[in-house]
This record gives structure tokens, sequence and C-alpha cells, in this order.
């Protein structure tokens, strides 16, 4: 017997029970879950309470976007990630953030090996005073890699993963200030992929961009995601319509609403994400 | 209220405008062929141009939208389905001048008997028209229900009609090019409250964001 549709159905909508925001229930993520966030609440210096309840399923390769307006706390969240917040002793997390099922809040994480493999790349280009080459090598020495032909492979290998080597194969000893924005971006792209992360998290990548270094930015995107894992941080709507395969808003630091990406702009279950993404927010 | 929303509720405008021209066309066919007037018949043929003008209106606003605004969730269900809805108002327009058509032809004829039930069909057909479109205006999607569930009326007038028809044909084969000339006519009003039933599903989907065309009907599967 073939399944039957009927009118009942569309009033069995599954997200339509929610008693509150912070109680957001999680959809049902179909692939291999990357990170399990449960109970999340962070404090600035200790009192400024800048995330809520939050709880979301980060899927295994997969491009998961984090949209919100300014200050809702979504690059906050992103930063927990790889705990960046650390930097500032009076920073304080509770709840739990499981990455391949271990929690990364625990004390006796090691931060250093945390960063390599959630790598991290910023608002505007951050390369290092120093060749392209070197930019690529300087992690990949830290983690002991000594042999110069190593080091070339390895660094050809990310220049390409970043779509970057094409453009940049013939000049590996110039300054890396001396390439485009858009370059820039991939050569940064290129350095944390130089490590084998297993997360990049993007903190509004494209922003300083040009649309052409956008495009590409965005194009890379949905080709890394075969091998690692992405959270994007965006202002950009299209550009998370776009790029991405689950989307969550955030306001006032908390998760509104977590779902598939079409289903988010398309239609959205919660009032405050419709007024948000068609503009009618406040 | 921002100019985007101005423009929404410009095209909701030309929407409605287009819906009551259809409307009016479905109506003024069936008053041309009840009360034999040509020139009424005449009228629903040449103002069907207004619709298709409108129809091309609303396709060329949409797609502007679309392009310059990037809509989304309720906006964007929006416009789709305006450009969708513009598509079944065309067609319903068609019909009403096929009917105005055949009303022409018939009224040179002998009447061949009263006209009980497509009148019926006209009344109920008209008001399906009507109401989705201001359920899809009003996004209500109690609305939206009704007219689907009217649909089933249309049908059985037309199966009434055909029968009767059948019969006339059966008996006197003389009145078999009338018969079928007033055939048509319910078939072209059961048609028109299949696209009423169209746009009220669309309403369904601008509300819910779910679409629901092909589903079974709670009715029918209780059958």
């Amino acid at each position: 017997m073939g399944s039957c549709f009927c009118y009942h159905d569309i009033h069995t909508h599954p997200y339509d029970h929610r008693q509150a925001h912070h109680q957001v229930e999680v959809p049902v993520v179909t692939g291999t879950s990357e990170i399990e966030v449960t109970s999340l609440d962070f404090y600035y210096s200790g009192n400024i309470h800048a995330l809520k309840q939050i709880n979301l399923t980060v899927q295994k390769n997969a491009v998961t976007a984090l949209i919100g307006p300014s200050g809702c706390g979504k690059t906050t969240l992103l930063r927990c990630f790889n705990r960046m917040h650390d930097l500032y002793p009076s920073n304080r997390y509770e709840g739990e953030i499981l990455f391949q099922g271990k929690n990364i809040l625990s004390k006796d994480v090691d931060i250093i090996n945390l960063r390599s493999r959630v790598g991290m790349v910023f608002q505007k280009p951050t390369p290092f005073p120093m060749s392209i080459f070197d930019n690529i090598a300087y992690g990949l020495k830290l983690k002991g890699v000594k042999k110069r032909a190593d080091l070339s492979e390895r660094v050809e290998k990310a220049l390409m993963h970043a779509a970057l080597w094409d453009e940049v194969k013939d000049k590996l000893n110039a300054s890396a200030y001396d390439l485009s924005g858009g370059q820039q971006q991939r050569l940064v792209i290129a350095r944390a992929l130089a490590v084998n992360p297993e997360v990049l998290l993007f903190d509004e990548p494209t922003s300083a961009l040009d649309p052409i270094s956008t495009a590409k930015i965005e194009e890379l995107a949905a080709t890394l995601k075969k091998e690692v894992t992405i959270i994007i941080v965006t202002h950009n709507m299209q550009q998370a319509a776009r790029i991405s395969d689950w989307t969550g808003f955030m306001m006032l630091g908390e998760l509104i609403e977590f779902d598939d990406t079409n289903k988010i702009f398309t239609a959205p279950s919660e009032k405050l994400t419709e007024e948000y993404i068609t503009g009618r927010f406040g | 209220m921002t100019v985007f929303d101005d423009e929404l509720q410009h095209l909701k405008e030309k929407l409605l405008r287009m819906g009551s021209l259809v409307e009016d066309a479905v109506k003024n066919s069936i008053i041309a062929l009840v009360d034999r007037d040509n020139t009424l018949a005449q009228l629903v043929i040449d103002n069907d141009r207004l619709v298709n003008t409108l129809d091309v209106e609303i396709d060329e606003e949409s797609i502007r939208l679309i392009a310059l605004r990037q809509p989304k969730a309720t906006d964007l269900r929006f416009i789709t389905m305006a450009m969708k809805i513009t598509t079944d108002m065309e067609r319903m327009g068609d019909f009403a001048v096929n009917i105005a058509e055949r009303a022409l032809e018939l009224n040179e004829e002998p009447v061949l008997k009263p006209y009980i039930d497509i009148p019926k069909m006209r009344e109920i057909a008209q008001g399906m028209i009507r109401d989705a479109l201001n359920a899809f205006v009003k996004k209500d999607k109690k609305l939206a229900m009704d007219v689907i569930m009217r649909d089933d009326e249309v049908d059985d007038l037309k199966h009434d009609v055909l029968q009767e028809l059948a019969f006339f044909m059966a008996q006197d084969p003389t009145t078999v090019s009338l018969a079928m000339k007033i055939s048509f006519i319910a078939t072209y009003l059961e048609r028109i409250a299949d696209h009423a039933t169209n746009i009220a599903e669309m309403v369904i989907y601008l509300v819910e964001g779910k679409i629901i065309r092909h589903m079974v009907l709670p009715a029918e599967t209780e059958q």
C-alpha cells in the first residue's frame, strides 16, 4: 500500500509545540553529528549572560549557518567551538559541547590541539607578515613537520584545497600582503586546512570582500564540506541561504530556531525568524 | 510600511482586479446564455484581453520583485504563488470566453430546455473564485478549505447535467448538436471550479508552507 498524505498532515508539524525559545527542539539530523551542544550558557566577564540555554546539533560534512541581528550571540557561540573565549579568564561557560563525543568545555582539554582540529577564519584576512609559503608552513612546523619536501607537499595540497594554488604557484616566496583581499582570505583558509582540521569556523569570512571573491569563498565552502564540517556566521542572509545546509537564527543570546536551511528561508516555524529574514524586524 | 510592502500591496491589488474581471466574465457568460444576450456574450469575449494583460503584468511584477527584493519566507511564498494563480485565473477567463462563444451559437438555435443546473453551477463556481482570491489576499486558511470542499458540489451538478443531456440525445438524435454544446458549457464550469480549487490549495501553501496538491481529502480517505 502506498503512503497516504492527507490534509491532516498540515497540522502535525513537529515544531508546533515549542513552549519557549530556549527550549528549541533540535531537528533530527540525518547524517553523523560532529558537535552536540547541550544547555550551553556563556557569560562574559563573569556576569554578562551572552548565550542562554543553547541546544543544537552540528552535522558532520555539512555547512551550518548562524544568523541573527548584531549582538545576538552568533559570534559568541562560534567562538565557543574552539574555546576562543579562554583568552579572557573571567569568561565562563556552562553546559556541554560534545565534539566527537568529548566535552570540549572540560578543564583537561588541550586547547592548542583543539584549535588545530577546529580552525577559524575571521572577518578580515589575517595573513602573517611573511611569505605565502611560510604562512602555510607555519602551523605545520609547529606541529613538528620539519623536512622541506614534506612541507612543500603539504603547502601545495593546502593551497590546492583552498583553490589558490593556480594563482600563487609561481610566487610562493612573495609576501602574503601582495595578494588581493580575496586571495588573502583563501590563504588564511589554506593555512587552517594545512593542519588537517575537522571543523572550520567562518566568522563573516566575506564581509570585507568583493562579490567575485565572495563567490569564490562560497564555492570553496561547498567543496570543502566534503572533508570538513563548516560553521559560518554571516550577516548576509542570501549567503546563508546559498551555502548552508542547516541554519540557526539567534536573538538576544537565544537560539530561536534551528532547522533545514530550505525550511528556514521558505517557511520558518517561528514568527521572529520570519520577521528577521523578511526584513520586518523590530 | 516599507517600499517593499507597498509593492506587495500593489501586486495584491492587481491579483484582486484580475480575479474580479474573471468572476464577472464567468457570471456574464452564463447570463448571456440564459438571457440569450449576444451583446453580453461579445463583451465577455472582448474583455478577455484585459485579463490577459493583467496576467502578463502580474508575472512581470513578480519576476521583478524576486530579482530585486530577493523575497524570503511568506513574501517568497506570496510572490511565487501569485505567479501560479495568474495562470489559473487566465485559464478561467479563457473558459468564460469558451462559454460565451457557445452561448452565441446556442442563442441562434431554439431552446432545448430551461437552464436550471447550469446557473447553479455558475453561482457556486463564481463564489469559489471570489472566496479563493479573498482567502489568498487575507491568508485565510479556513476559507480556502471551504472552497476546496465546494468543488464536489460543482462536480455533482455537472454529472446531473450530462446525464440529463444524454437522455435528450437518446430520445431525439436531432438534439445532439445542441446538447453537446450545453455539455461543453457544463464541463467548462466544472474546470473553472477546479482552477478555483487550485488557488485555494495555494492558500494553504501560503499560510502553512506546505504543498497539499494531489493529497487525499479527509472525506475521501473515509470512503
